[in-house]
């Protein structure tokens, strides 16, 4: 570094502490040595929020939040303006892009034990931003204003209007009128281009503050501080940048290539990123035939339609979210990741990911007998997973996998 | 300057004081931007009456009419239809109409006025998806046991040709029937009867 490069560097630093954040976060950050690849959907989380946030900005500059222009204007940016079909797949795609991402990396946490002690507030950051995400996702979609915009805001606000006493007041002034309308579409651009944006970048902030705080798990459960080096660095960490910084490039190139070959070839996914109602323009007077939610919202809409019940439906579908907060104090066992962790959880783990899935593919699908019998049956399992897991997890054999004091690999 | 003592609980009492005296603040602060989400003064006022128009209606058909952005269903139903109505009473949540809405004038066993027409708002009482209008007996999708009715697509909740929800559905309640009335034998007013103005 020249001297006039480390001139300005410390007049900066007298009055910003920029080296001392880099340290901190990057460069002296010390991450554990065995981060394998499902380490990547953290950083490829971040990269895909960029991603929404830019050509999200760049919509809003064709876009109308208007009931009579909004469908018409988004045909116009698929038409008629430069790239402009180019930026609104980027936005669509990278909607299930950050599911997908965002999916895997909770994943990850539940294997591995990320969430456990002494994570548990990075986990509840984490969910908070799921939930954030999955307001943002549903806002978005009404925003094109086709049939499927139009009916799954429809039934999506209706379920505010289960809540007893409050639920109908509550909907009326969510919606702000009688039915969805030029009012709620306008409120919902407002919240999906700023409100809920401005507070999912702070949750991410937190998420990453209370992560450096504690430090980054890893695919062993070990906990890295615990073995530190005359230098007072843990013997099995090595500094985020470089190391992780670049391996992370790699992941974002393979996820690139994929993202680019969804956006140019299947853009639609074929109706699953975008549905085929939704080249209708909303209707008010016809629910489509077939109505579902795109994917990353069916295992939840399927638990929905489980329960016979309006009232316990909405309980049963918003408990399957809530059950998620909670998985740091039910999970009793004593070792973290699924390497050291007896047969019970394993199974647990199969089972769950098993019924996420089936829910998942049952929420897409219209009514049927045999869909709801699958439905009923795997919200159980979905519910048992998490309810009972104080239960099996203490039950389990962990102690006889003893859990090594250095990381492997 | 002369020695001060600090006060700790006069300093604690005023340091309250101006907290809670800024979240009163605060409060009154939020009411207006809370109130400007409500259905503005214009929303308010769109609920006009429409008028349909049934002089071409034939028996078996269903005419949908906009009123409050919603979906009306006006149906004249066929004879079969209407004796098929006894015949699902024991399969229906609420067949008697006690805890559904309708107008007083409907409360009974057709839910309508004239035996034949019937009025509904077509929203599903369970998430407000419009439901389908399925008249056929038994058709293969929907089974034996259909008597004819509407089917959300939905969620499946299934209601008969009297907007009356069958039991283990999740709708909660029959469809909702808007006050309407007749200005002539050929022409209903929705929205308006003469006592209520919903």
């Amino acid at each position: 570094m020249s001297d006039t490069m480390k001139n300005a560097l410390n007049w900066i630093d007298d009055r910003f502490p920029l080296t001392k954040v880099w340290n901190e976060h990057l460069a002296k950050y010390y991450a554990p040595k065995n981060f394998n690849w499902m380490y990547y959907f953290g950083s490829l989380a971040m990269l895909v929020l960029v991603n929404q946030i830019i050509t999200g900005i760049f919509l809003t500059i064709h876009y109308k939040p208007d009931a009579l222009l909004a469908f018409d204007s988004v045909e116009y940016i698929m038409r008629d303006v430069d790239w402009g079909w180019l930026i609104r797949y980027m936005h669509s795609t990278g909607a299930s892009a950050f599911f997908i991402v965002v999916y895997l990396h909770m994943f990850r946490g539940l294997i591995y034990g990320s969430f456990r002690k002494p994570r548990e507030l990075v986990w509840t950051f984490g969910m908070i931003i799921y939930v954030c995400l999955m307001a943002e996702a549903f806002m978005g979609y009404l925003l094109p204003w086709g049939q499927m915009s139009y009916w799954g805001a429809q039934v999506i606000v209706s379920l505010f209007g289960a809540i007893p006493y409050v639920g109908e007041d509550l909907a009326l002034w969510l919606r702000g009128d009688y039915v969805i309308s030029d009012a709620t579409l306008n409120r919902f651009f407002a919240f999906h281009v700023i409100a809920i944006p401005l507070v999912l970048v702070i949750l991410v902030f937190m998420h990453i503050v209370a992560l450096h705080a504690v430090g980054s798990n890893n695919p062993d459960g070990i906990e890295i501080k615990k073995l530190k080096g005359a230098d007072g660095i843990p013997l099995d960490g090595i500094p985020f940048h470089p190391y992780y910084s670049v391996k992370d490039l790699v992941g974002v190139g393979v996820f690139l290539f994929i993202f680019a070959l969804i956006i140019f070839y299947m853009p639609e996914m074929g109706g699953y990123f975008l549905e085929h109602a939704n080249f209708v323009p909303a209707d008010p007077l016809k629910t489509p035939e077939h109505i579902a939610p795109v994917w990353y919202f069916t295992p939840f809409y399927a638990v929905l339609r489980a329960v016979p019940d309006k009232f316990l439906g909405v309980v049963a579908m918003a408990g399957a979210i809530v059950v998620l907060f909670l998985l740091p104090w039910l999970d009793k066992g004593i070792n973290k990741s699924i390497r050291y962790r007896g047969p019970l959880f394993k199974k647990a783990i199969i089972a769950f990911v098993i019924s996420f899935v089936m829910l998942g593919y049952f929420g897409m699908q219209p009514v049927t007998p045999v869909g709801t019998f699958f439905s009923r049956l795997f919200t159980l399992v979905y519910f048992a997973f998490f309810l009972l897991m104080p239960y099996y997890t203490r039950l389990d054999r962990d102690k006889e996998l003893p859990v090594p004091e250095r990381v492997t690999d | 300057m002369s020695e001060q003592v600090v006060d700790k609980r006069r300093r604690r009492l005023l340091t309250l004081a101006a907290a809670a005296v800024t979240g009163v603040g605060a409060v009154y602060v939020a009411v207006p931007f809370l109130s400007s989400m409500q259905p503005s003064a214009r929303a308010k006022a769109a609920g006009v009456p429409v008028e349909a128009d049934i002089s071409k209606l034939e028996p078996g058909q269903l005419i949908r009419v906009e009123w409050r952005g919603k979906p009306v269903w006006v149906l004249k139903r066929t004879d079969g239809a209407l004796a098929e109505l006894k015949t699902t009473e024991d399969k229906l949540r609420d067949a008697d109409s006690n805890e559904s809405e309708q107008p007083e004038y409907c409360k009974n066993e057709g839910r309508s006025i004239k035996k034949d027409i019937f009025v509904a708002v077509g929203i599903c009482t369970h998430l407000g998806c419009s439901p389908t209008f399925r008249p056929e007996v038994a058709p293969e999708d929907l089974g034996p046991e259909w008597r004819g009715g509407f089917f959300c697509p939905c969620h499946g909740s299934a209601f008969d040709l009297a907007g009356r929800v069958h039991s283990g559905v999740p709708a909660p309640l029959n469809l909702v029937i808007p006050p309407h009335q007749y200005l002539t034998d050929s022409r209903i007013l929705i929205g308006e009867d003469g006592e209520q103005s919903a």
